[in-house]
């Protein structure tokens, strides 16, 4: 179906979720009535009722530490939460208890819980409103941490979110929400652990997840007219993180860049970094590199774009990737 | 002139409405039905006073729970319990809580209620397991529809809301009780949980049992409100303080609370005043924060020979069954000691067992891992 966008997928997954299991359950602030400031929960109340697709009051803590409670007493529980610095009031209930109830009774109680968080910038918002806070997540053992890039995963992800006996942290890009695509729906794609291959090449590997695919997708179509033929693969699912398919790729590839927003410094580019060169160090012909958000706060709207990771900082991190064997004096001589 | 406009004013001024907060303030006065020395008080018009057999059993597992408390002080100085946050002198609270509740409520308690969670029948060695050491939470939650014992502050009180809420949902009557302290009146998940229980009518009974200290820091560096009963009805939740050393009392006062709950009211809020006659744990000196003529105040209060002086003076308990009583405490102790003489074993793979219902393929390797790490060991210990 053309003109498809993730934010209606998103809202399908929700709607046929909850059409196939009456434990589901949606809440958060202003996913009533009004359908959520993205409107991802748009029209759910008024078609399952108010007591499936509920507001709350306006506290993250308690809406988490709620789906909590609910998620044991046998609901399923889909949370929002507004955006991605909202979601800090609830990181003790994340931390301490969504992601360790299982842990911590030996699966008597689990907390089978998908908290939605609309996440990332480029789109303008003013600031604790374009947070890429996906490190904090999956350094938690007892979550997954799941980002769709495209309308299809979208939809299949947050279905696979919704079915999962673990609690899924699902961060939705905001700049992809509304970007049109062809898709058909119900779409069911690959499962949670399982990176793609959304475009193959031969020269090097661009890693990337949720909004900075496109910027990767967009570096290799411009890296081909230069004559490089990248490789890009979206990660999806970063808990559980596919390390098969990326070293795989960089096997086949010999070079290595990880795209994301977030900024850089014990970002998951840094462990992805890591795990790759530990998995591929004899297939490398250069080192791991990665274009990350700069290490400072969420820039003002005006200045963003500076921040985020571009198609120009992308090719010009491939073109340090040593593609003449000769070392790159920037990291050699550092220190 | 103006004095006699203005008399004339306030004269023609229409009564005051009733006072919309009145329904949730509690009592001036905290409830009780017996005085300290045991003696009963006349009867209170909305706390009737609890069977007589019910207070024969109330005392029964007091004097277990007492029992329990003190062997479980002593294991830590044995060694056998790596630290025990003691309840002594919190028996009326801790056991009366348990007797409000049917077997099909859940319970959300803090690390102080072990004592609470063996007067609800939990095996007492699965109770101590997270203060061994040998797991986080030893017994079956799901099956004694109980909580693990929560260590943060009051981020039980947003669970119990959303369990009772779930229940009542599901079509089930089930109350949820959350005990907890003051000190964590003063933490963000206890005013958001109570706030998301009245809004969402949910059947919840919040216990506090206000020991005087949090740790080392007293009642009125948590709040300066007169009481913490007060803290319900900015939430528009009933509330009600309760003299906490007066079992009869306590157990009356949450018998309502439960009740109020289980037909549809919404969410109680009862806090108990009561106090910690040991230190924080074990680990604690409290000598450094509170003197001792402070603490001998609150002996003269005991709850457990109050509630002995007024069973025996109604005829509902004498030397025999008292004797019988110390006797099972005791059984239950030394079967506690022989129980938790051995150290348990542990398995360091069951480590990966309880992440994710699958582990992930990076904990698969890492349990690979510490195998031929215990393999090797194994290799050179032999």
């Amino acid at each position: 179906m053309a003109g498809m966008t993730m934010a209606k997928a998103l809202n399908a997954a929700l709607a046929d979720a909850m059409l196939d299991d009456d434990r589901v359950v949606v809440f958060g602030e202003d996913v009533g009535q009004l359908g959520g400031v993205f409107r991802i929960t748009d029209g759910l109340a008024a078609r399952f009722g108010d007591k499936r697709c509920f507001d709350t009051p306006l506290a993250e803590a308690g809406i988490v530490g709620f789906a909590v409670g609910l998620a044991m007493s046998g609901l399923r529980p889909v949370v929002e939460l507004q955006f991605d610095a909202f979601g800090y009031p609830a990181f003790e209930q994340i931390a301490s208890h969504v992601a360790k109830l299982r842990n911590r009774t030996r699966s008597a109680l689990t907390a089978p819980i998908v908290i939605r968080i609309p996440y990332a910038g480029g789109i303008g918002g003013v600031e604790h409103h374009c947070d890429s806070s996906e490190a904090y997540y999956a350094h938690t053992p007892g979550l997954k941490v799941v980002t769709p890039a495209t309308v299809a995963d979208a939809y299949s992800l947050l279905r696979s979110a919704i079915d999962d006996p673990d609690p899924v942290i699902f961060l939705e890009p905001k700049k992809l929400y509304f970007a049109s695509a062809e898709a058909q729906l119900p779409a069911r794609t690959e499962p949670f652990g399982r990176a793609v291959v959304r475009r193959p090449g031969t020269d090097a590997t661009l890693v990337a997840y949720g909004p900075a695919v496109p910027v990767a997708l967009a570096a290799a179509e411009a890296a081909q007219a230069e004559g490089r033929d990248l490789e890009v693969v979206d990660v999806r699912t970063i808990v559980p993180f596919d390390d098969s398919t990326i070293a795989a790729s960089v096997r086949k590839t010999g070079r290595c860049v990880v795209v994301h927003e977030a900024q850089g410094f014990a970002g998951v580019g840094a462990e992805i970094a890591a795990r790759v060169q530990e998995r591929c160090f004899h297939s490398l012909h250069a080192p791991v590199l990665r274009v990350a958000g700069l290490d400072i706060p969420y820039p003002a709207p005006m200045l963003e774009h500076t921040h985020l990771p571009s198609v120009d900082r992308v090719l010009d991190t491939v073109a340090r990737l040593q593609w003449d064997d000769q070392p790159d004096e920037r990291w050699v001589t550092v220190g | 002139m103006t004095t006699t406009s203005r008399a004339v004013r306030r004269k023609s001024r229409p009564a005051a409405p009733p006072d919309p907060a009145r329904p949730f303030l509690p009592t001036t006065e905290q409830i009780r039905l017996l005085d300290p020395a045991g003696t009963p008080l006349p009867a209170h018009p909305d706390y009737p006073a609890p069977p007589v057999e019910t207070l024969v059993e109330l005392y029964r597992r007091m004097v277990l729970g007492r029992r329990f408390d003190l062997q479980a002080t002593a294991l830590t100085k044995q060694g056998r319990l790596a630290v025990y946050p003691s309840a002594r002198g919190q028996e009326a609270c801790q056991v009366g809580a348990i007797l409000a509740l049917r077997d099909e409520d859940w319970v959300f308690p803090t690390y102080r209620e072990s004592m609470a969670l063996t007067a609800r029948g939990i095996d007492p060695v699965e109770v101590l397991t997270l203060l061994r050491g040998d797991w986080h939470c030893g017994y079956d939650p799901a099956v004694r529809r109980t909580a693990p014992q929560c260590t943060p502050l009051a981020t039980q009180c947003v669970h119990a809301a959303g369990l009772a809420y779930g229940e009542a949902y599901q079509g089930r009557d089930t109350v949820a009780l959350a005990f907890l302290g003051d000190g964590a009146t003063s933490e963000g998940d206890f005013h958001e949980g109570v706030n998301f229980a009245a809004v969402f009518k949910a059947p919840v009974v919040y216990f506090i049992q206000n020991n005087e200290y949090a740790i080392s820091v007293p009642l009125s560096r948590q709040t300066a409100a007169p009481s913490l009963a007060y803290k319900g009805v900015g939430y528009g939740v009933p509330s009600e303080r309760v003299d906490g050393n007066d079992p009869a009392a306590v157990l009356a006062v949450l018998t309502r609370a439960v009740a109020h709950a289980r037909a549809g009211h919404g969410p109680f809020l009862v806090e108990a005043h009561t106090y910690r006659m040991e230190p924080h744990t074990n680990a604690d000196d409290a000598a450094r924060y509170r003197d001792a003529d402070e603490v001998a105040s609150w002996q003269d209060r005991d709850p457990v020979v109050r509630l002995e002086t007024y069973l025996r003076d109604r005829g509902a308990l004498d030397d025999t069954t008292v004797a019988r009583v110390a006797a099972q405490a005791e059984e239950y102790a030394a079967a506690l000691r022989e129980r938790m003489h051995d150290k348990p074993t542990v398995d360091p793979l069951t480590l990966f067992d309880h992440v994710y219902a699958e582990p992930t393929p990076q904990l698969v390797e890492q349990r690979e891992q510490v195998r031929a790490e215990l393999a090797a060991d194994q290799e050179g210990a032999g």
